[in-house]
């Protein structure tokens, strides 16, 4: 089921994000200018210091923020005000809805949608028992564990069949073990649906283990400093991180980002620096 | 000052002088209201003349007195709450509907129990105020972050050193919103008990005012009491906003 | 390979039963307090709890009952749908609007917080003495804290969920009701039912200033015979009612419950 279009699946030309200036600070150049090309059916990670802009770039390829100067092209067309169609997107923070069990979240988004209760059901069945979650349908989110309720929020995006997958560092707030596992449960959904996955961590070796291109971004104003290609196999899960090749990869990464962390790390001493 | 607060003070500004004009114009009855500068200068000529200075002192006791008790007494209930988890289910239901009671229909019982003096008045002020700072109270020991208990164990504290030096600091800015409503509800319990079947008080000269048609008096005695709680509630609440800022609450 | 990641940690149970029996035992303890002060205190200052529901039965089934508690009832319902629905809608407006809330939070704080005891002659002076200025007196005591209430329970929207809705290319008509509602409600309902207690609390003292009919009169009136057990039954009466509003305004949602 993967998806056969001629050119990129999306696009950025140019794309720059500055917030204007308010009361009680001058205007912030967030991002930018970034230029990327999204492969069909490939899994891209974003990693980059603090601040640089990473889940600006994020919103912005979303059509969640609008873009102050350049273009976003998803499947052909121009993204611009709202989220086209076939664009997924899970956040870093929970998003479960606290007021609707487990599978009425999941199937918030086709209902409102106005699918058939028929098709519905199908779907979120399919979804709740592929990602784990099908014991936990009458539950409510508050009596989930934070990891569950994440792969709530990718479930409840699932239904709707993205052809583009955007997560902005969806398992930062679990711990590590927890991490590499749902990496492999990331990685399976990407195999099963054929999507294009764009992943935004901090986590190196996450984006390592995970990616087929990892992006790595400057300090603020981020843009992108160099892509590193894995050449990994289609069929991978965590054990790679016992191979030599992935302390190459996750060495090159940090190598490239340590300057700019240290960056970051100063900028952000500068601005609190005379509290 | 900030954006929002110059266009209140304007807010302000504009309504004052809009109820000036409307009453010197003869827009409004001056039986029913009288300008606000007529206010004033009312309140003034009172202070200055000492006729009601007796009655104001009467009042400010009695609520002081009514205060202290509310937010001893309030404290320890709030506590107890804090401690006995059970009895605070139990009492859920109640205490949202506590305030539905004009508490002051219990005056003439608290004036066969304590006699025809200053004492009931108090205590209508304090039953009145007492089960606001019990809330905050409760709150205040609730929101005490775990870590900060098992940080006072980890150093060995003894059960009154933590409560002296980690759980009422950390308590602080709900407690002082507890004492605050105290002071308001003190207030209000204590006049309007004078309202109502006093001999002295403010509370009691306004209503004679008002029975006498007495206008400029009425507003006059007011004005100084809106003038003196509000003045008063405008020092607490600018303590209480850094307090919060400073802590990271909002 | 399906893996399994984490079993359930806490599966919250349902509140436990003991609760009704505490409380029973509560209700119990009251009592005897109530008989106790009673015993000690002398009949003529404080009436037994028993003596007090036999007066209130008395009361209600007095002739004249019917048309003061009408009374009452229809100054209530009136400035309760004044309090709630415009406190609610100032609320909505004053928080989803930035600058409008933070210019009007400290002087609706501020008007709050004066004593509104003071304001009682100028209420009676405009509105005169009658049905509307009970009205009146019960709108003010209940508008201001709803309003507060429902301000907070827009601002505590988490804009996570928001951001969600568009993600999912819902409309704004969808957001707000399928999304803005069901997020502030819980607060809401809490506003509702400190408003209700307040509300019926000014409508009350409306009475008692300015009219002469309703459950409000009727107080005054016991205050000045110093008729106790009318006064205490009337109490009764006025806490019976709140308990039980403020306890079916809970049971509203009973999601509340399993959401926290």
């Amino acid at each position: 089921m993967g998806v056969a279009a001629m050119g990129p699946h999306a696009s950025l030309r140019g794309v720059t994000r500055i917030y204007p200036a308010v009361e009680d600070h001058s205007a912030v150049h967030a991002l930018g200018p970034v230029d990327l090309d999204l492969r069909p059916g490939e899994f891209f990670s974003v990693v980059g210091p603090s601040g640089c802009g990473k889940s600006t770039l994020l919103d912005v390829l979303a059509g969640l923020a609008p873009a102050s100067a350049g273009t976003i092209a998803f499947e052909g067309r121009t993204v611009a005000g709202q989220v086209p169609e076939g664009i997924g997107v899970v956040f870093q923070e929970d998003a479960s809805f606290p007021w609707l069990t487990v599978w009425d979240n999941a199937a918030f988004a086709l209902r409102r949608a106005a699918m058939s209760e028929s098709v519905v059901r199908e779907r979120v069945d399919h979804a709740l028992s592929f990602i784990g979650l099908a014991d936990f349908s009458s539950a409510y989110p508050a009596q989930l564990s934070g990891g569950m309720r994440q792969r709530l929020c990718i479930a409840r995006t699932l239904v709707t069949r993205p052809r583009l997958l955007l997560l902005d560092e969806p398992f930062g707030a679990l711990d590590q073990q927890t991490r590499l596992l749902m990496g492999d449960e990331l990685l399976r959904i990407w195999r099963e649906t054929g999507a294009t996955i764009f992943l935004i961590t901090h986590a190196l070796d996450e984006a390592a283990m995970l990616s087929d291109r990892v992006g790595v971004m400057s300090a603020r104003p981020g843009h992108l400093i160099e892509i590193v290609e894995t050449h990994w196999p289609r069929d991978r899960d965590s054990t790679i991180v016992s191979r030599p090749e992935f302390g190459e990869v996750t060495g090159r990464l940090w190598e490239r980002l340590r300057g700019e962390s240290l960056k970051a790390l100063e900028l952000t001493g500068a601005r609190r620096g005379g509290r | 000052m900030s954006r929002a607060g110059i266009i209140r003070l304007l807010v302000v500004a504009v309504a004052l002088f809009g109820l000036e004009v409307a009453c010197r114009a003869g827009l409004i009855d001056p039986i029913t209201i009288i300008p606000p500068s007529a206010m004033t200068a009312g309140a003034w000529n009172l202070l200055v003349s000492g006729r009601y200075t007796q009655d104001i002192l009467l009042t400010l006791g009695s609520v002081g007195l009514a205060a202290v008790l509310g937010i001893v007494g309030g404290f320890g209930l709030g506590y107890a709450l804090f401690r006995l988890p059970r009895l605070r289910r139990a009492l859920d239901p109640l205490l949202a509907s506590y305030y539905a009671i004009p508490t002051f229909i219990f005056y003439p019982l608290f004036i066969v129990l304590f006699g025809l003096n200053r004492l009931p008045l108090v205590a209508i002020g304090f039953i009145f105020a007492v089960v606001a700072m019990a809330i905050n109270t409760l709150t205040g020991f609730e929101r005490v972050p775990p870590v900060l208990r098992r940080t006072a164990r980890a150093l060995r504290l003894t059960e009154p050193a933590t409560l002296v030096q980690i759980t009422m600091p950390a308590c602080a800015p709900y407690l002082l919103t507890g004492a605050k409503l105290v002071i308001a509800y003190s207030f209000i319990g204590v006049i309007a008990g004078e309202f109502v079947l006093s001999g002295d008080g403010v509370g009691h000269q306004i209503a004679f005012a008002y029975n006498n048609f007495d206008n400029p008096t009425m507003y006059g005695l007011m004005l100084l009491l809106i003038g003196f709680v509000s003045a008063f509630n405008m020092l607490l609440f600018a303590w209480e906003r850094r307090f919060y800022r400073r802590r990271g609450l909002t | 390979m399906t893996v399994t990641l984490d079993k359930p940690a806490r599966i919250r149970p349902r509140l436990p039963h003991s609760v009704g029996l505490d409380r029973l035992l509560l209700f119990l303890a009251v009592l005897l307090f109530w008989q106790a002060l009673t015993w000690i205190a002398g009949p003529e200052v404080i009436t037994s709890p028993f003596a007090t529901v036999r007066k209130l039965a008395a009361i209600i089934t007095a002739s004249d009952f019917g048309g003061h508690a009408s009374e009452t009832g229809r100054a209530f319902a009136a400035a309760l749908i004044i309090s709630l629905m415009g406190g609610l809608v100032v609320g909505l407006v004053l928080g989803s609007r930035r600058l409008a809330g933070e210019v009007a939070e400290p002087l609706l704080v501020a008007l709050y917080s004066i004593p509104k005891i003071t304001l009682y002659p100028v209420i009676l002076l405009l509105f005169g003495l009658g049905v509307s200025a009970k009205i009146a007196f019960g709108a003010i005591h209940g508008i201001i804290p709803v309003a507060l209430f429902a301000m907070n329970a827009v601002r505590n929207i988490r804009g996570v969920h928001v951001r969600a809705a568009r993600a999912m290319r819902l409309t704004p008509f969808q957001i707000a009701t399928y999304v803005l509602v069901p997020a502030t409600l819980p607060e809401i309902v809490a506003g509702f039912r400190v408003g209700f207690a307040l509300t019926l609390l000014g409508t009350l003292i409306g009475e008692m200033f300015a009219s002469q009919r309703g459950i409000g009169y009727m107080l005054i009136q016991a205050m000045e015979t110093n008729d106790t057990g009318t006064i205490m039954a009337l109490a009764l009466l006025l806490v019976t009612i709140a308990t039980a509003a403020s306890w079916a305004l809970l049971r509203f949602d009973p999601s509340l419950h399993k959401q926290h």
